[in-house]
């Protein structure tokens, strides 16, 4: 019996010809070919790689504009560094670490970055923790807040913030410290979501495996449910950082000045009226010091998940 | 026979004893910041709507006691928004549903098909997949803006395989560039929740499905379709509710007024001096417009816990 059957090899009719089902019409044909439910998804692959062609291209068209020779932002003049480090003969004030006014603007962007990324991310953890386990209505309100400051228009939060400081908390003036406040207010929500969406895949079981064995709560939390929580956090990071170096709608109302604008709202603003491949530039560096973080954080996340699976879940779990 | 000793909570059936105070205490500073600088400045944003005006400067002089609050400028404001603003507001709905359409059908496709068919190269597809989240949004516009020109590359391509006989000025009041250069800056944000959702669907499921008679159209509508309607809801939330307040984009992309959307005025609201209260105004009736799809999402979201 079982001989018989085995003498069947197996096959893997994927994309290999005919199953019996069409066996009788032809996969030639287009409409064979359509009925034929071994077919490979080629318009649904075709469709991917169009929108990751047309996702991404752009971008590296852009990156390469940067290193223009001429002034033009849209078409290719040769190769050149001056929109970087300047050029003896073109104007200074054009190149990104040369202009004082875009070197200026680009440390601002680092320290509002890095300050916000340090605020948040332990606010939004800590939060994230107590909710998961703080039972009652309470906790749901609070949690509403946070999901809402996640999908409202941002502008919502830069002009509310803007009334605040001007109106209310006057001592606040706006600058460096309002824009940190907003920032932090705005960004606390990411590491909210991801380690509530890690926490949930967690369960209680580990931290009640240790308080079982005789730890205290906080040596339960501290020794068993940080260290799980880890990649979820240094995604936080990554991504709180990706985003407050980014941000410009915030953050351009509470500027207060041309001195405390960073990079980004620089950009912004340039980037409605000349355009020259300076602001290419400055976008580049943006991008570079993200990615900078990113590889980072990626490095990190292979010494601390080494021997676990691959989770995808604190990337994708928004919301859920 | 003797009583049980009553227990108090869950946690302490577990062994360990928690103080009252132990699990609020972790979400207390974050609770207090939100309250504080995110509830709070929404009470300013009420006051200074339902406020007065500065006779001389025309500043807007917040009122925080609700006993005093005058309706005065928000029926002003109401009247603008019913008459003279009404174009955008409707543009800006057409424009953020197309959008939202147009993202959906492309996002869901890519998405199905990382989710089913990645196979060997899932990790190279998710990484390129979340690559715009590390791209700056004003990079991304940018590289639109100058494809775009006038003498741009999409012009030259276009006038090379003799599409169009001149150059078409793509950033000058075009509704197509806008509807566009929202899905182009949405779309990643909507990928990967729908992603998240489409990869835990068990395969088993649709072959059940199929097993079960269907073809492969209607093993997606009854099958796929209905086990991924949460990712399509919180994609949905995640995307369109920002695009409602988007003004930049379409700045960058058009900056004409054929073009206006709501966001732009909220902007313009808060960049003439003297306008008195209304960009609070503005704000408020935005977010009580978009309280509404948020209460159906939370509700959705409710329903589908409780029935699991």
């Amino acid at each position: 019996m079982s001989g018989a059957v085995r003498e069947l090899p197996p096959v893997d009719r994927r994309g290999k010809g005919p199953g019996p089902a069409a066996s009788s019409r032809s996969t030639r044909t287009p409409l064979g070919w359509w009925r034929n439910p071994w077919r490979r998804p080629r318009i649904l692959a075709s469709v991917t790689w169009l929108y990751l062609a047309w996702s991404l291209l752009p971008v590296l068209i852009a990156i390469g504009i940067s290193f223009n020779d001429g002034r033009s932002n849209s078409v290719w003049q040769g190769f050149s560094t001056q929109w970087w480090w300047g050029h003896p003969e073109s104007d200074p004030t054009g190149a990104l670490f040369v202009s004082p006014e875009l070197h200026a603007a680009l440390i601002q962007s680092l320290r509002l970055s890095f300050l916000t990324m340090f605020i948040a991310v332990p606010i939004g953890v800590a939060f994230a923790i107590g909710i998961s386990r703080w039972r009652g209505p309470a906790p749901a309100g609070a949690n509403f807040l946070m999901l809402f400051s996640f999908v409202i228009p941002e502008i919502i939060i830069g002009i509310s913030m803007f009334l605040f400081f001007t109106y209310l908390l006057k001592f606040v003036h706006l600058g460096t410290g309002a824009q940190l406040l907003a920032l932090v207010t705005y960004q606390v929500s990411f590491p909210v979501i991801i380690v509530r969406a890690r926490m949930l895949s967690i369960g209680r079981e580990y931290e009640e495996a240790a308080t079982d064995l005789g730890a205290s709560p906080t040596q339960a939390i501290r020794r068993v449910l940080l260290p799980l929580l880890y990649p979820a956090i240094l995604v936080s990071f990554v991504l709180v950082f990706a985003d407050t170096i980014d941000d410009f709608i915030t953050v351009r109302y509470l500027s207060g000045g041309a001195s405390t604008e960073p990079l980004s709202v620089k950009i912004y603003n340039f980037s409605r009226g000349t355009l020259t491949p300076a602001i290419n530039a400055a976008a580049t560096f943006l991008l570079f010091s993200t990615l900078v973080i990113a590889v980072l954080g990626v490095f990190l996340y292979r010494r601390i998940t080494r021997g676990q699976r691959g989770q995808t879940e604190e990337m994708t779990g928004y919301l859920s | 026979m003797r009583a049980l000793p009553r227990r108090r909570s869950r946690d302490e059936a577990s062994g360990a004893w928690y103080p009252r105070w132990y699990w609020p205490g972790f979400a207390l500073p974050g609770t207090l910041w939100m309250l504080v600088l995110f509830l709070l400045p929404f009470y300013v944003v009420v006051s200074i709507a339902f406020g007065t005006v500065d006779p001389v400067f025309q500043s807007p002089l917040p009122v925080y006691e609700p006993w005093w609050w005058t309706k005065r400028y928000l029926v002003e404001e109401w009247n603008f928004a019913t008459g003279e603003f009404r174009p955008v507001e409707l543009r800006t709905i057409v424009y953020v549903l197309l959008a939202t359409a147009i993202c959906l059908v492309i996002a869901y496709a890519v998405a199905y098909y990382v989710a089913r068919f990645g196979g060997k190269r899932k990790m190279l597809y998710l990484a390129l997949l979340i690559a715009p989240f590390f791209i700056s949004y004003l990079m991304r516009m940018l590289s639109w803006v100058e494809l775009l020109q006038p003498n741009g590359y999409v012009n030259s391509v276009l006038s090379f395989l003799h599409i169009t006989p001149h150059p078409i000025n793509w950033l000058d009041g075009v509704p197509f560039t806008v509807v566009m250069g929202l899905v182009y800056g949405y779309i990643p944000y909507m990928i990967l929740p729908l992603y998240g959702f489409l990869d835990r669907i068990d395969q088993s499921h649709l072959e059940a499905g199929r097993d079960l008679g269907a073809n492969r159209f209607w093993t997606f509508v009854r099958v796929t379709l209905p086990l991924s309607k949460p990712g399509i809801l919180a994609s949905l939330v995640i995307v369109t509710l920002p695009m409602f307040g988007d003004y930049y984009t379409n700045n960058l992309l058009s900056g004409s007024p054929k073009t206006t959307m709501f966001g732009n005025l909220l902007d313009n609201s808060m960049e003439a001096t003297g306008q008195g209260p209304e960009a609070a105004i503005l704000v408020l009736f935005l977010v009580v417009f978009l309280m509404i799809p948020m209460l159906y999402y939370m509700r959705e979201t409710a329903k589908a816990q409780r029935n699991q």
